[in-house]
């Protein structure tokens, strides 16, 4: 793949990416595509990158090389920050404001309309606490009002960093379900895990594991590519031919 | 800059500091306590009115102080300020709307404590009350602007508090309540001469000494509103929207 001709519909473009932290080269030099409207999933056990990869997408990473091109801007531009929705991995709220006072914050931060704060409670399912403080919420609760705090003023690009850690299994089906009615109505998802299950809830997959991109496919490419049963051990067939390689 | 997120940040920061009614307690009951207990120690001497005044200024200071560095250094350890700094919020807005939320909360306080002073306590002032009130609205902007800049250097709230007695502590021994400036030493004297705190209280003994007083103040005042924009500036430096 190279820069020059990004994909038709690629929201977010990644070439040659280097990032240090500290003296550990966490990213030596990747390359990939999100295309537009789908659910991508990012893939691969924890200290693989995923986290680094999202921050350089977002913009808030320090990098050593390479270009981050997020819906036809370098990432991090100031015009893309109204456009561009993030979860951190941890619940980055106020605990000590109620969700609504949460979300009518970041509303008025990205200057979306104030029917947004009901809209994205409801989305994330918090009506019943929506004038709880937030530190008296459980953590997944905690979370679901960071993802609605992303969801605010109708970003075209979501960045969510393992959005569904902790959350119990009827909640994460409604929060896929949700990924995947923004993506139908245009929104691109870029969503982490390192829970192979999701892998099938996802359009398509990035595997990443030690910096380096293992697998950039379809649930269905992969598993017919690997000639496993399921994505779990379709990534282990993956490391394994290329441990013989 | 846009007064928009300026105004939804110091709202806010208000909503949280009301939430926490104990902080807000504190922060309007203490410095009533501290005066009311200085005048009775000082009983029928003049000591009260000599420094009761600067005392007034010192306080606001010294609250704003570990009010703004502890609240700073939460939103820089909780990942709440990289996510804001991904959104549309400008550095200047954000640092504008803690001054402006904590400004706010000074006004109510120097109105209680100076109201206390004078009316409880009998603090005589011979130059115009309302300059009271000004000049302990700016201390606090001070001792805002200064936990702003310091909340960059401290990596847990235990650190963020001994920052306290090494900021502003010196300042208080050099700021001529315990020994007039200029009997201090001459290297001590000129130290005391580049911190901010010493023109603070000037400023408000100024004020407590002499009936027309305004252009002296006047000058005090501005010396330490540009403190104020240093500390902010130095402050925004340390804002930054992509970390290692």
């Amino acid at each position: 793949m190279t820069n020059d001709h990004p994909p038709d519909g690629a929201a977010v473009v990644v070439d040659g990416l280097r990032v240090f932290r500290g003296s550990r080269e966490v990213l030596p030099g990747i390359s990939l595509s999100v295309p537009a409207g789908q659910v991508v999933g990012l893939l691969g056990p924890s200290g693989g990158g995923k986290t680094t990869l999202l921050r350089s997408i977002v913009g808030v990473q320090i990098i050593a090389g390479g270009i981050v091109t997020v819906l036809g801007e370098p990432a991090g531009s100031p015009g893309l920050r109204s456009r561009v929705g993030y979860v951190t991995q941890d619940a980055s709220v106020y605990g000590d404001l109620s969700v609504r006072a949460n979300l009518t914050y970041f509303t008025s931060l990205v200057g979306a309309p104030r029917s947004d704060v009901e809209r994205t409670i409801e989305a994330v399912d918090l009506m019943a606490d929506a004038d709880s403080r937030v530190d008296r919420l459980s953590g997944g609760q905690r979370s679901r009002v960071s993802l609605a705090a992303a969801l605010v003023g109708s970003p075209e690009l979501l960045v969510l960093d393992e959005p569904t850690v902790g959350l119990d299994p009827v909640l994460r089906r409604d929060l896929w379900d949700m990924f995947h009615r923004l993506a139908a109505g245009g929104t691109t998802l870029l969503v982490s895990s390192h829970v192979m299950d999701e892998a099938t809830r996802c359009d398509r997959l990035l595997l990443l594991r030690e910096g380096r991109l293992l697998a950039d496919e379809t649930p269905d490419g992969l598993l017919a590519l690997t000639g496993a049963p399921d994505a779990e051990r379709a990534f282990l067939a993956l490391i394994e031919t290329e441990a013989a390689l | 800059m846009s007064p928009r997120l300026t105004l939804a940040t110091a709202r806010r920061v208000l909503q949280q500091v009301g939430a926490d009614h104990r902080t807000l307690g504190l922060l309007i009951v203490v410095p009533c306590v501290l005066i009311g207990l200085l005048a009775w120690i000082y009983n029928d001497t003049q000591v009260f009115d000599r420094i009761g005044a600067p005392l007034l200024g010192v306080f606001p200071f010294v609250v704003m102080f570990l009010v703004t560095s502890v609240t700073t250094l939460r939103e820089r350890s909780s990942g709440t300020l990289e996510r804001l700094l991904a959104t549309p919020l400008g550095k200047g807005d954000f640092l504008a709307g803690y001054a402006l939320a904590f400004g706010a909360l000074a006004v109510v306080q120097a109105l209680v404590a100076t109201g206390f002073a004078i009316w409880v306590c009998g603090l005589d002032v011979a130059g115009p009350r309302w300059l009271l009130v000004v000049v302990a609205v700016v201390d606090a902007l001070l001792g805002t602007a200064s936990g702003l800049f310091v909340s960059a250097f401290a990596r847990t709230e235990f650190q963020a508090v001994q920052f306290m007695p090494a900021v502003v502590l010196p300042q208080f021994l050099l700021c001529g309540l315990l020994v007039p400036r200029e009997l201090l030493p001459p290297a001590l004297e000129l130290l005391s001469d580049v911190l901010p705190l010493s023109y603070a209280v000037d400023a408000m003994r100024t004020l407590t000494t002499q009936p027309d007083a305004a252009g002296e103040v006047g000058r005090d005042v501005a010396i330490v509103l540009g403190y104020v924009v240093a500390a902010i500036a130095l402050g925004s430096l340390t804002l930054r929207r992509r970390t290692p």
